[in-house]
């Protein structure tokens, strides 16, 4: 393969500054391309394991949402008849004179699996999975990851996992139904809930599963970060996406294993008498015999992983946005060193804030001041970032395309939800803020909303990039401004209920004369939730329809970015560059310098030019 | 068929969409891609000044329309002391971070309208800045030093458990799938111990009925407490984790299987007060039940309530109990007209240790009853009033020697005649119709005999006492059955003068 005559004009220039690894001087074409299976279903191919962390992320992103629609009509017209449900839901809608009514179970298992799905299936897996795997190869420079087989691994455990908790969905005892943290003695009692039977088992040995992805894949990302950077792409020049994925990656192999941990003490309280979280537990009259443990022994290991993981789904997306908004502002992003240690700081402050989900679960009020310090300290690198990006489009010539829109539109939830976070950090306001609506509007906005608009921001950006295509334009900004408008329709009105005190996870609020005047609200809500969940059905047709009709890819770099995975071929086969590999000169933000639209890493420093980066 | 047709609406809805996105495509192909995008480019530019516009609009407008709801605002004001100092602390931070939220979206959806693309000039170079960078770094780390600090000086002044030494109500809230269940302390204001393998049956918190402090604790329906005291809620759960929520007042604390947790506040305004309040609001002018418009207003409806606010299963949105405060003065006759539940439900049954006793509280009780019935004769016209059974006096079977839980009654008696110096009584006692009767009356006189002597022998004069023995001849029930026989065995008092 070594002697190939390249015909490329931008191969040709390659092969003349590029670095030799002798890649191609080895015959291993066969192993990964020759079978239909080994190619597209056990793939050791980053990008075709990327595709299917999308596929499947979007796939648990339909199932996700369309739960969340079941719940809202509920919560927005509790008097309407679900009858209509009855031939999907069977015996969960309960048909009472032909009017048929969501079963509260149901409810509660519709709302953790909603929970459980989006924030590990969709914003850990298909996020950071999909861009992960496709990006740090290509804009380091590597042929592939570290270990391609622990790759293809992470991928089947994480689609194992999907397969066990669809699977749970079907039980005639329900899927768990008692919160997406599973707080025992809930979650551990197979009496205290229906939820927590067989629905439970499947939860956790499936949640066991997906830790093995995310830490077969975390070591892959981070090793390929450490070791697979081309020749001249020191830490310093990598672009911001792979600054996000590698903190990312760290934060996950630090604190998954936590939570499994939790898990199997979890598993033991169920099923082999050990008390690690049960004491003095009367329940379906009778007094249970474990005595000793602790429930919030169990927060504290959930929240362990429980807060870095808002970190883990929001990092990769900041990393997106930040790599997106750049190219499209035609402008270096602003503050790259600071943003850099922005990504540090606020992974290293996420090991130490966890208690703030515990302000109001008992624990000793003293040591909750510290919580309150250390997470207020983190709206500082994230003011930071938000002052950066604003000033990166400061002076920019921006196009405004869809993925563009969205990288505004992430900062603008970002500083949203961010800012109400200030709120509930602190400990005292919490006492009147926690698990209300303030919280829901609070957590949907900042790491649901604005982690899935850098995912978009992502998709419509590389989609070239997957699949040599791109997507329609007119119905990504259809897309953006619905989902922008009514994102901020379903969650603002949100905060007013929540500062009404109307706590969440509530089936019904008629008991109470303190909850239930929001009616129309509620009403309002449930609308604009509808209207959101169509137009992101519209966004799957355009994915879909765009990867087999959509506007062709003709030339190499049709954005005109500088990083390395616009170098490759329109359709990078098996180790991505064809011959050489891409030298690195520069960092990845030489936007508008000296004149010129934009510089790619790959040419070198002019004579007495200085470095972009040299800041 | 309606949903069908919605459906198939929906699809066409969905394909028309496609088609002309399809056709935006292959129009900008004939027009010329640069120009289309350079237009649609304007055009998106245009559409975020009116988004920002629209947006901030939209903000303050739903905020004024939704201020009555929000904290410190209208009437959704704290009912205890320490919610203003939580709500004045949410303001002071929506202050801030409201200005940042304004600032920021006007600078991010200006500049993106501003430096929208021109194909004639190239973007700005700008890396970096360092003054700015240390600016706006420095800035938000001021802004957050000052909300930390007064965050926590609320906090640590709102959460800190009760000093033994002060005035202060201590009740329990216990959570259990799907209710909360209230204790109070009862008169000795001290909660009895529990137990959570004693619970079952009637016993539904485990309290341990060894324990004295048990025995007066009650349980109501509605919590009651006073203006202006502190009160100590102590917060268990039976069975999963719940939590104690009390909007109006600022209270939330979860409720936890084994480890009992406290939240402390002290009510300020009274239901009544609140109300009055509400009143001035037009939307809680509206009837309170909408299918009765002539009904009660909402205001006039209003109570304070307790709700659950930590998912504990599938009734979780229906563990409510409604909160009343109440003036002290209101609270007290409230507190003398609640029943001690071990009195009430555990007395005289299998559960019940202290059977065949008689408790401290008993005898308060009796002693305020026998004064109560004997004032009463005292004042009637009717001679058969003027006789009071001394219910509690008991002899050793055969003999008329007194049992020494007699003693509590006798004394009582005492006590009331020392407080009526000038009445004179007879002592009778009486006997069933068992045996033969010489004995029987001679047994009758001397029972009467050893009561008075028992009164003589605690201070009582002798002029004013008089014994009487009347053996069988004045049954007050049949004596053919054993719980007749046991009236009709008794000491009774008369009073003469």
């Amino acid at each position: 393969m070594a002697n190939v005559i390249f015909t490329d004009q931008e191969d040709i220039v390659l092969e003349k500054t590029g670095y030799d690894d002798h890649f191609h001087d080895h015959h291993h074409g066969d192993k990964y391309q020759s079978n239909f299976i080994m190619h597209y279903i056990f793939s050791m191919d980053h990008k075709i394991i990327a595709r299917q962390f999308l596929f499947t992320g979007i796939f648990w992103a339909i199932i996700g949402a369309a739960m969340s629609i079941i719940f809202r009509l509920q919560l927005g017209f509790p008097e309407e008849s679900l009858g209509w449900l009855k031939p999907v839901l069977g015996k969960w809608i309960v048909m009472n004179e032909g009017v048929g009514t969501l079963a509260p179970e149901f409810y509660y298992a519709l709302v953790t699996m909603h929970g459980t799905i989006l924030v590990f299936f969709v914003l850990t897996a298909g996020l950071s999975g999909t861009f992960s795997n496709l990006l740090i190869p290509f804009q380091l420079g590597a042929r592939d990851m570290a270990s391609p087989f622990l790759n293809m691994l992470s991928y089947w455990f994480f689609f194992m996992a999907g397969v066990i908790m669809f699977y749970s969905l079907f039980l005639s005892t329900g899927p768990f139904s008692g919160g997406w943290t599973g707080y025992p003695p809930l979650s551990a009692l197979p009496q205290a809930s229906t939820g927590s039977q067989g629905g439970m088992t499947l939860w956790l040995i499936s949640l066991t599963l997906f830790v093995v992805s995310v830490l077969l894949g975390g070591i892959n990302y981070i090793t390929t970060v450490l070791n697979l950077r081309t020749k001249g792409m020191s830490m310093w020049r990598m672009p911001l996406t792979i600054w996000a994925f590698f903190v990312t990656a760290i934060l996950g192999l630090l604190s998954f294993p936590v939570l499994a941990s939790g898990f199997f003490m979890l598993m033991f309280d169920r099923g082999l008498g050990t008390s690690f979280f049960l004491s003095e537990i009367y329940i379906n009259g009778q007094a249970l015999e474990m005595v000793g443990g602790s429930p919030i022994l169990y927060q504290h290991l959930f929240w362990f992983l429980g807060h870095p993981e808002v970190y883990i789904i929001i990092l990769p997306a900041m990393g997106l946005v930040s790599e997106v908004m750049a190219v499209h502002a035609r402008k270096p992003i602003f503050g790259y060193k600071a943003m850099v240690y922005s990504i540090l700081a606020i992974g290293f402050l996420s090991f130490i804030v966890w208690a703030h989900h515990m302000f109001m679960s008992g624990v000793n009020p003293f040591i909750s001041n510290f919580f309150v310090v250390f997470t207020l300290i983190i709206a500082v690198p994230s003011a930071v970032k938000v002052f950066n990006w604003i000033t990166t489009l400061y002076g920019g010539n921006l196009r405004l395309n869809t993925p563009m829109l969205f990288c505004i539109g992430f900062v603008s939830m970002f500083i949203s939800g961010g800012l109400t976070g200030i709120f509930l950090g602190n400990s005292a306001i919490d006492i009147q803020m926690h698990d209300t609506y303030f919280v829901v509007a609070h957590f949907h906005i900042v790491m649901g909303i604005a982690a899935f608009f850098g995912m978009f921001a992502g998709i419509y950006h590389w989609f070239p990039r997957m699949f040599g295509r791109f997507m329609n334009e007119s119905l990504g900004k259809l897309h953006f401004w619905g989902t922008m408008i009514g994102a901020y329709a379903i969650f603002w009105p949100m905060h007013y209920i929540g500062m009404a005190g109307v706590p969440r996870r509530y089936y019904s609020f008629e008991t109470f004369d303190a909850f239930k005047h929001f009616g129309e609200l509620n009403q309002f809500i449930t609308v604009a939730a509808i209207i959101v969940f169509a137009l992101q059905l519209l966004f799957v047709v355009n994915f879909i329809y765009s990867i087999f009709r959509g506007k062709k890819m003709t030339t190499r770099n049709p954005w005109g970015a500088n990083t390395l995975e616009w170098t490759t071929p329109i359709n990078p086969g098996h180790g991505n560059w064809p011959g050489k590999l891409p030298v690195v000169h520069r960092w990845a933000y030489d936007y508008g310098k000296d004149g010129e639209e934009f510089i790619t890493q790959t040419t070198p420093l002019k004579e007495g030019e200085v470095a972009g980066d040299a800041h | 068929m309606k949903t069908l047709i919605i459906l198939f609406i929906v699809l066409l809805l969905g394909v028309v969409l496609v088609q002309l996105g399809r056709v935006s495509e292959l129009a900008a192909k004939i027009r010329g891609e640069e120009e289309v995008e350079t237009q649609s480019n304007n055009r998106t530019a245009l559409m975020c000044m009116v988004f920002l516009v629209a947006f901030l609009v939209f903000c303050v407008v739903s905020a004024y329309m939704y201020k009555n709801v929000m904290l410190g605002y209208g009437p959704h004001s704290a009912a205890s002391e320490h919610g203003d100092s939580l709500d004045s602390l949410f303001n002071i931070t929506l202050f801030f971070t409201g200005i940042v939220f304004v600032i920021t979206h006007i600078y991010l959806f200006w500049f993106s309208y501003k430096y929208r693309e021109d194909k004639s000039r190239v973007a700005y170079f700008f890396p970096h800045n360092t003054t700015l960078e240390v600016v706006w770094t420095v800035i938000p780390f001021f802004v957050l030093t000052f909300l930390v600090v007064r965050g926590l000086q609320v906090w640590n002044s709102v959460m800190p458990d009760v000093d033994p030494e002060e005035d202060y109500i201590e009740i329990e809230a216990t959570g259990y799938q799907f209710a909360w269940d209230i204790r109070y302390p009862g008169a000795d204001g001290k909660l009895g111990t529990k137990e959570y393998t004693r619970i079952g049956g009637i016993n539904n918190l485990g309290q341990v009925w060894e324990d004295p402090k048990n025995i007066d604790d009650f349980q109501p329906a509605e919590i009651w407490l006073p203006k202006g005291k502190k009160v100590r809620v102590r917060i268990t759960a039976k069975d999963v984790l719940h939590n104690f929520y009390l909007p109006h007042f600022r209270v939330k604390m979860d409720a936890v299987p084994g480890l009992p947790t406290y939240f402390i506040f002290t009510p300020k305004t009274t239901t009544e007060e609140y109300r009055q309040k509400l009143k001035e609001y037009p939307e809680w002018n509206t009837p309170y039940d909408i299918e009765d418009p002539e009904g009660p207003t909402r205001w006039e409806e209003f109570n304070y309530e307790l709700a659950c606010a930590e998912l504990c299963g599938k009734g979780h949105y229906s563990m409510k109990r409604i909160v009343k405060i109440v003036e002290p003065d209101e609270y007290e006759e409230w507190l003398a007209n609640q029943n001690s539940y071990f009195m009430q439900n555990i007395r005289g049954t299998e559960e019940d240790p202290y059977k065949g006793q008689i408790l401290p509280i008993e005898i308060a009780d009796r002693k305020k009853d026998f004064i109560s019935s004997f004032e009463t004769a005292l004042d009637s016209k009717d001679d058969a009033e003027k006789i009071l059974n001394l219910e509690y006096v008991f002899f050793e079977t055969g003999s008329s020697v007194l049992k020494d839980i007699s003693k509590y009654e006798l004394d009582n008696v005492v006590t009331v005649l020392n407080e009526y110096k000038d009445v004179a009584i007879e002592i009778g006692g009486h006997t069933d119709s068992q045996g033969d009767d010489a004995s029987n009356l001679s047994l009758s006189k001397k029972r009467a005999a050893s009561v008075l002597d028992y009164l003589t022998s605690n201070g009582v004069s002798a002029e004013r006492l008089q014994s009487v023995g009347y053996g069988e001849t004045s049954p007050v029930e049949t004596n053919d059955t054993a719980e007749g026989r046991e009236k009709n065995r008794r000491t009774e008092l008369k009073i003469k003068s």
